[in-house]
C-alpha cells in the first residue's frame, strides 16, 4: 500500500504541482489581495474592506454585473432551447444527418477572434450583410454593435452561431433514448408534446445540467468578443462599448487589473465573481432536484 | 399516412436546410469581402458578389501584417500546449482510475471543483507569480501551465480508462510488470484515440487563445494571430478586405485539421459532454 502511494503521487504530480502553484495558492492569494491596495510596483498594502466598498460606489462596476447577467440569462437558455430544437429536428432518421451535423458544427471550432471580425462585419450598420437582407424584407436595420439598445442583442445573436458543440452533444444524448419508450407511450395515447416533457427532457436532463452550468459560467466570464467590439470602436483600450453597454465584468476586471493597475480592487472583483459563480451554480443545483433525474440512463 | 409523413420529413429538411444555410452564409461573406476592395466595400449599396476580384488581399495580408511570424509564434505555443497536455493528463488520469491509493479518490472532485472556477480568480496571482520569475513577455507562461494537465482532459482521459478492462492490467501485475511499465507499455498504446481528441482539443483552444496572450505577451514580434489580428483591427478599423482576408487564413489551419479529424472530434466531445 505504501508503495502504492508512493507510485500513486509520482503519476499524479503533474497535477498535484500546477494545483497548488496554479489553483491554490492563487485563490488565497487574490483573496488577501482584495483586501489590499496593490499596483504591482510597490508592495501590497493591507486596507481593509476599502476595495470592496470602492467597489459599492463604482458606477461601471454596476454596469458590468448588469451587462453580464442580462447577457447570461437571456443567451444561456436562447441558445440551449436553439440547441435542443435543432438536434431534435436531427434526430428524426433523416439523411444527410452527418452533412448537417458538420455544417452545424464547424463555426464553432473557429477562433473567437475571427468569429468576433466576422461578426463585427456581418453586423456593420451601413455594409453589413445583415442589414442588406433586412433591407430586402422591409425591416428596420439598426446600428448593432454600434447602437447600445441592440449592442448586446448582437453579442447574443452572434453566439447562436456557435451553439454547434451543444447540438451534437444534445443530439448523441437523444439518440440514446430507447425507442420502445415512445412507442409505448404512443400506446398509452400519449401526445407529442407530453412524449417530449416526460419522455425526452426526463431522459435527458442530466446533460442540459451539465450544459446549463458550463454556459451560465463561461457566460460569467465572457471576455474575448466583448473585448474584439470595443477595441474596435476605441483606440485607448479603455472603453466600454458604446455607453459601456459592452462593458462586461471579464473586460472590467482586465481593465483595472492590467490597464489602472488597481490589482486589489480586481482581485476583489474576482472574488465577487467567485461568490456569484458559485451562488449560481448552487441555486441551479438546487432547483435541478425538480426536474433532473438520474438512473434513467447511464 | 404516408403523404402525411412525406411532408413532415420535407418539411424538416426545409428547415434543416435554411438554418445550414444560415450557418454557411458568414463563411461566404467572410471569402467574398476577402477579395473585394476597399473602394468597393465602403461604397453603397453594398455589393453581393465582387465587382473585381482583388486576389491581393491575400498578398497584401503578409506585407501589412507579419503574418507568417505570428503564424509561427502560434504554431510554436500550441506545439508545445499539446505535447504539454499529452505528457501529464494521462499520467493524471491513470493515477485516479488504476492506481489503488489514497489520492485516487478526492483528487477526481477536485479536478471537477477547478473546472467550475472562473479563470478570473487565479489569473492575477498567476500572472504575478511569472513576473516574480521575469517570465512575463515570453512565451513561457502559457506553456508551463499546460505541463500540469487541464482538468477537462484528466476528465476525458478519466472517462476512457474507466473503460479499460481492469484484467489487463492485473494480467500485466501478475507477469512482474510494475505501474511504470503498465502504463507505458499497455495502457498508452490503447489510449491513442482518446489521446488524439486530446491533442486536437488543446490544439483547438491555444491555437485561438485570446486572453492568454493578451496578458502574457507584449512585444509585437511575439505576437500570435489573436493578437495581431485585434491589433490590426485597432489600428486599420475599415480595411475589412484585409482583416477577412487575415480571419480566413487564421481559421484555414482550424478546418484543415477538423476535416483530417472528425471522428476524433466527435469521439472527443462524446467523452467529455455525455457521462456528467
Amino acid at each position: 500500500m505504501n508503495k502504492n502511494n508512493l507510485t500513486g503521487f509520482v503519476f499524479a504530480s503533474p497535477w498535484i504541482i500546477g494545483f497548488l502553484a496554479f489553483t491554490l495558492y492563487p485563490l488565497c492569494a487574490s483573496l488577501y489581495y482584495g483586501f489590499t491596495d496593490f499596483n504591482v510596483f510597490q508592495s501590497p498594502r493591507f486596507v481593509g474592506l476599502d476595495n470592496y466598498r470602492d467597489l459599492m460606489g463604482d458606477d461601471l462596476f454596476w454596469k458590468s454585473i448588469r451587462n453580464t447577467l442580462y447577457l447570461t440569462v437571456i443567451s444561456t437558455p436562447v441558445n440551449l432551447i436553439f440547441a435542443l430544437l435543432t438536434a431534435m429536428l436531427l434526430n428524426t432518421r433523416i439523411r444527410g444527418l452527418s452533412v448537417y451535423r458538420t455544417v452545424y458544427y464547424i463555426p464553432t471550432i473557429i477562433p473567437l477572434a475571427a468569429t468576433s471580425l466576422l461578426w463585427m462585419w456581418i453586423m456593420n450598420g451601413q455594409y453589413g450583410l445583415l442589414n442588406k437582407l433586412l433591407g430586402w424584407v422591409g425591416l428596420p436595420q439598426p446600428g448593432w454593435f454600434s447602437d447600445p439598445a441592440y449592442s448586446k442583442m448582437s453579442l447574443i445573436l452572434m453566439g447562436l452561431w456557435g451553439v454547434g458543440n451543444i447540438i451534437i452533444i444534445f443530439l448523441a444524448s437523444l439518440q440514446e433514448v430507447p425507442q420502445s419508450l415512445y412507442e409505448s407511450a404512443s400506446i398509452d395515447g400519449a401526445g407529442g408534446f407530453r412524449k417530449f416533457r416526460h419522455i425526452t427532457i426526463h431522459w435527458i436532463s442530466p446533460i442540459i445540467l451539465f450544459q446549463l452550468i458550463m454556459q451560465v459560467i463561461n457566460n460569467l466570464q465572457y471576455f474575448t468578443q466583448a473585448y474584439f467590439v470595443i477595441s474596435s470602436s476605441n483606440l485607448n483600450q479603455v472603453s466600454g462599448g458604446p455607453e459601456n453597454s459592452l462593458l462586461m465584468y471579464a473586460v472590467y476586471l482586465y481593465q483595472n487589473a492590467f490597464i489602472y493597475f488597481k490589482m486589489g480592487k480586481a482581485s476583489a472583483m474576482a472574488w465577487i465573481l467567485f461568490v456569484m459563480a458559485g451562488i449560481l451554480t448552487w441555486i441551479i443545483f438546487k432547483s435541478s432536484k425538480r426536474w433532473v433525474t438520474y438512473g434513467g440512463g447511464d | 399516412m404516408k403523404t402525411r409523413l412525406l411532408r413532415q420529413k420535407t418539411a424538416t429538411h426545409a428547415i434543416l436546410i435554411v438554418l445550414g444555410l444560415s450557418f454557411v452564409a458568414p463563411f461566404l461573406w467572410m471569402l467574398l469581402t476577402s477579395i473585394k476592395s476597399l473602394e468597393e466595400i465602403t461604397s453603397l449599396p453594398v455589393t453581393i458578389w465582387p465587382e473585381i476580384f482583388r486576389w491581393r488581399n491575400y498578398a497584401d495580408v503578409f506585407d501589412v501584417i507579419p503574418f507568417t511570424r505570428y503564424f509561427w509564434n502560434t504554431l510554436l505555443i500550441t506545439g508545445l500546449s499539446v505535447i504539454g497536455q499529452l505528457i501529464s493528463a494521462p499520467l493524471v488520469a491513470y493515477a485516479i482510475t488504476k492506481i489503488e491509493w489514497f489520492g485516487a479518490k478526492w483528487i477526481f472532485p477536485i479536478v471537477i471543483g477547478t473546472m467550475l472556477l472562473p479563470y478570473q480568480v487565479t489569473m492575477i496571482p498567476v500572472y504575478l507569480i511569472f513576473q516574480k520569475l521575469h517570465l512575463t513577455g515570453s512565451i513561457w507562461p502559457l506553456v508551463i501551465p499546460t505541463f500540469t494537465a487541464a482538468p477537462l482532459y484528466i476528465f476525458l482521459l478519466r472517462q476512457f480508462f474507466m473503460g479499460l478492462p481492469t484484467s489487463l492490467i492485473h494480467a500485466a501485475k501478475i507477469d512482474g510488470a510494475n505501474d511504470y511499465r503498465i502504463y507505458w507499455s499497455v495502457v498508452l498504446p490503447l489510449t491513442r484515440p482518446a489521446l488524439a481528441s486530446v491533442a486536437i482539443f488543446t490544439f483547438l483552444y491555444t491555437w485561438s487563445d485570446f486572453m492568454g496572450p493578451l496578458l502574457y505577451i507584449n512585444k509585437a514580434k511575439q505576437y500570435t494571430l489573436t493578437l495581431g489580428l485585434q491589433a490590426f483591427l485597432a489600428e486599420h478599423y475599415t480595411e475589412w478586405g484585409l482583416l477577412m482576408a487575415a480571419s480566413a487564413l487564421f481559421t484555414l489551419p482550424i478546418v484543415v485539421v477538423f476535416f483530417f479529424a472528425q471522428k476524433q472530434f466527435v469521439e472527443g466531445i462524446s467523452l467529455t459532454g455525455i457521462k456528467g
